[in-house]
């Protein structure tokens, strides 16, 4: 393919996060030797070539480095070792209203911003109603920038960056908070660069936005890049990540070699003694050796294990499934399904079977609980244990992953209606 | 911290002048931690658009809102001169004659190398909004301050014309290109104290208190309120003492512009019986040329080990802060 726009070698990162630190001259003295910190690497080893023209997506949970990759590529960090070459002009969307001077009027910013960016005067003048229209804060162009909400700080320093042309558009997380049709008039400006064969590196947490314009997509943990290249794999990858997250999930995922694995996960007797207690929760779906995921439109089923000390009538079992937004999807419970039963002593299960997983992919987390019909007491819930990684291998976002296809005609429609 | 390899345009100028339009010739930036003083200066360059913004945003800021705008920026040099010129003309009465020229050619020198290396120290910590989120050569910050103190120093030049053609006092029309000189090399000396300063202030934040300090005492060991010829130099018996005097760039300098603009070697004092007295050193011209081009290889020199090592220090600005 074509040339290395961005080629980051070996890139190292090291902090030091103080404890307290003094900046004055006597505590630099004095305390010179005793002043405590520790030590981080933000980047490890972080080696990667980006062609030119490639759009490139970051995935990493929060505080994985991928704002401090951005900010060396920019060159607002310096690299603790390693170096990175970057090939042609680039402008860079760091944080919110970066840049820009308080005091100062929009139209003052926007040349104050453009010279940042390495432009001169006669280039900013050239662009400057490109970038007017493009922010579509002609009204307030002449107030003082300290006056702007934060969407507007965003829509300026958008359309400045991409306005002055730059080979490579390097985007942190800021554009967010710009309202849906602003967010989608900057998609299309992305998808326009990307026709003119420019770079964009771009850091995001929507996992959809990946899917739809990245080619390859880079995936970071902890400083180390663990998954870099084809957008699904990657995201994958970063849903891994994402579960073996330090306060994913109260129980143990027992991932067993099974083809036809279940995902397992148990729980430690509770010590206070209650008459039922939910054992283990197994999620079982069609697997395929590659990926531990529920494809989407795949059965599911969650089975909820359980010991019983003693015989209880009228049990319920429960069922809780939230969205990743923390929307909840569903709440059933066996009686709400018109299931009656009785618990006999000792050990039995409960499934809950979903012919089909309709959802796009995410992370769905759901709750399981028992409790009784007569007197509404709880005898066990188990908060957020269910883990549902979903893997949808389409293009199309949203959340819904209805059964559609398309059928397409040319010609005169009139003709074929009479 | 961006740096222009010359190596990543020779592929593209082997291809031919004719190929050359289509293909736009791309930079190429390294960014790593160590970067060579000529690239550093080369980046300075290639921002000086940057430079030219961030003096103007500062003087727009800095005299927003107020009625009478630049004006403000005059009222504190004019009361550091009035107050001087009543204590040592009026109330001490030194025998200096048309002293409020000897007093303002020297007093404006200090005022711009006062006013930028106070302002550049601080200005890394100052903007660590900018310096935290936008890459650009930092150094520009500094400079953007030795420039805004030269805007103030030209406005305070049009006063000082105004006073001397009200007095009669001519300047060494031939000495007038030095007296660029001198202000150039002043220049250098604020922007490499700056530089250095304002890398050191981001670790020791006193730096900014303590300069303040220092530029106090300073003032105090150049000669602008005071005769260097008549009330010092008949003091020194030693050399050692002269050549400690002279340690301070700034005494040449403003002696120089005294020199220049106050133009009176030899001031030939109206009571009877006195004869001519030097307020000035009566050296020839030579002897200034010679301390300007001095100073101006020591003042380049100062700025070079300022840059290396604010390049030094650079690296970690965005943590610091
Ligand atoms: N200036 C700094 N000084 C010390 N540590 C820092 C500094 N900047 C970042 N870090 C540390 O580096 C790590 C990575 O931070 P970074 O901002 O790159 O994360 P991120 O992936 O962008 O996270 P998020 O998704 O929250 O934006 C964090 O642990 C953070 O504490
Ligand atoms: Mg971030």
């Amino acid at each position: 393919m074509g040339d290395v726009a961005i080629s980051i070698q070996d890139v190292s990162k090291h902090f030091r996060l103080y404890h307290e630190r003094g900046t004055s001259l006597k505590e630099r003295l004095v305390k010179v030797r005793t002043s405590r910190y520790d030590e981080l690497w933000a980047l490890s080893q972080v080696s990667l070539d980006i062609e030119e023209g490639q759009t490139i997506g970051i995935l990493g949970h929060n505080g994985s480095g991928k704002s401090t990759l951005l900010k060396c590529i920019c060159g607002v960090l310096q690299p603790t070792s390693g170096q990175i070459v970057v090939q042609g002009t680039l402008a860079g969307l760091l944080e919110l209203g970066a840049g820009f001077q308080p005091e100062l009027s929009g139209r003052d910013n926007v040349f104050l911003n453009g010279s940042m960016l390495g432009l001169s005067r006669t280039e900013i003048e050239n662009v400057f109603d490109d970038i007017i229209k493009f922010s579509e804060l002609e009204q307030f162009i002449d107030n003082q920038v300290k006056f702007y909400s934060s969407g507007m700080y965003v829509r300026l320093g958008f359309a400045i960056a991409v306005n002055v042309d730059p080979d490579i558009l390097v985007i942190d997380e800021v554009l967010a908070v710009g309202d849906e049709r602003f967010q989608r008039k900057c998609m299309d400006k992305i998808r326009e660069f990307q026709e003119k064969n420019k770079t964009i590196v771009f850091v995001t947490q929507s996992a959809e936005q990946v899917r739809q314009i990245c080619d390859s997509t880079l995936v970071l943990k902890n400083g180390h890049s663990i998954a870099f290249g084809e957008p699904g794999h990657a995201i994958r990858t970063f849903r891994e990540t994402l579960l073996e997250g330090p306060d994913g999930v109260g129980g143990t995922v027992i991932d067993d070699a099974d083809p036809n694995a279940e995902r397992v996960i148990e729980f430690e007797p509770d010590s206070h003694e209650q008459p039922i207690q939910i054992l283990d929760v197994v999620l079982s779906y069609p697997d395929d050796a590659s990926n531990a995921y529920l494809k989407s439109g795949d059965p599911l089923s969650v089975r909820v294990a359980y010991q019983a000390e003693n015989d209880i009538d009228d049990v319920i079992f429960s069922l809780t499934i939230v969205e990743p937004k923390g929307e909840t999807l569903l709440s059933t419970s066996t009686e709400q399904m018109g299931l009656h039963f009785d618990v006999k002593t000792g050990k039995g299960a409960m499934e809950f079977a979903f012919q089909s997983w309709p959802l796009l992919d995410g992370l769905y987390k759901g709750s399981v609980g028992i409790q009784s019909r007569k007197g509404g007491v709880m005898y066990d819930w188990k908060e957020d244990v269910v883990n549902i990684e979903v893997l949808y291998d389409g293009k199309s976002g949203g959340l819904l992953n209805l059964p559609i296809s398309g059928s397409f005609t040319t010609g005169n429609l009139n003709e074929r209606g009479q | 911290m961006a740096t222009d390899a010359s190596a990543s345009s020779s592929p593209a100028s082997a291809l031919g002048e004719n190929v050359q339009a289509e293909a736009r010739v791309k930079k190429t930036r390294v960014v790593s931690a160590r970067m060579s003083i000529p690239q550093r200066l080369k980046n300075i360059w290639t921002n000086r658009e940057l430079l030219r913004n961030l003096i103007s945003t500062e003087i727009k800021v800095k005299y927003k809102g107020s009625a009478l705008g630049l004006l403000w920026s005059m009222v504190s040099p004019a009361m550091t001169l009035i107050i001087y010129y009543v204590v040592f003309g009026v109330i001490l009465k030194n025998s200096i004659p048309h002293f409020v020229i000897y007093l303002f050619s020297g007093l404006l020198l200090w005022n711009f190398f006062n006013l930028g290396v106070q302002s550049a120290t601080g200005i890394i910590v100052a903007r660590s909004g900018i310096v935290k989120k936008v890459a650009f050569p930092r150094e520009i910050l500094v400079l953007s301050c030795i420039g805004t103190a030269g805007v103030f120093l030209f406005f305070q030049s049009l006063v000082l014309i105004i006073f001397m053609v009200v007095l009669g006092v001519a300047p060494d029309w031939q000495l007038l290109p030095l007296w660029f000189l001198t202000l150039f090399i002043v220049a250098l000396l604020a922007s490499a104290l700056g530089i250095a300063l304002s890398a050191i202030n981001v670790y020791m934040r006193d730096m900014a208190h303590l300069i303040e300090v220092i530029l106090a005492a300073w003032f105090w060991a150049c000669p602008i309120v005071y005769s260097f010829w008549t009330q010092l130099h008949a003091r020194f018996h030693h050399a050692w003492e002269s050549w400690l005097y002279f340690a301070n760039p700034m005494a040449p300098l403003v002696l120089t512009s005294q020199r220049v603009i106050y133009n009176a070697p030899y001031v030939h004092l109206t009571s009877a019986g006195n004869k001519g007295e030097q307020i000035l050193p009566p050296w020839r011209a030579t002897t200034y040329i010679s301390w300007n081009v001095e100073l101006l290889v020591v003042s380049s020199l100062l700025l070079w080990i300022a840059l290396v090592i604010f390049g030094r220090l650079e690296g970690n600005f965005a943590e610091e802060l």
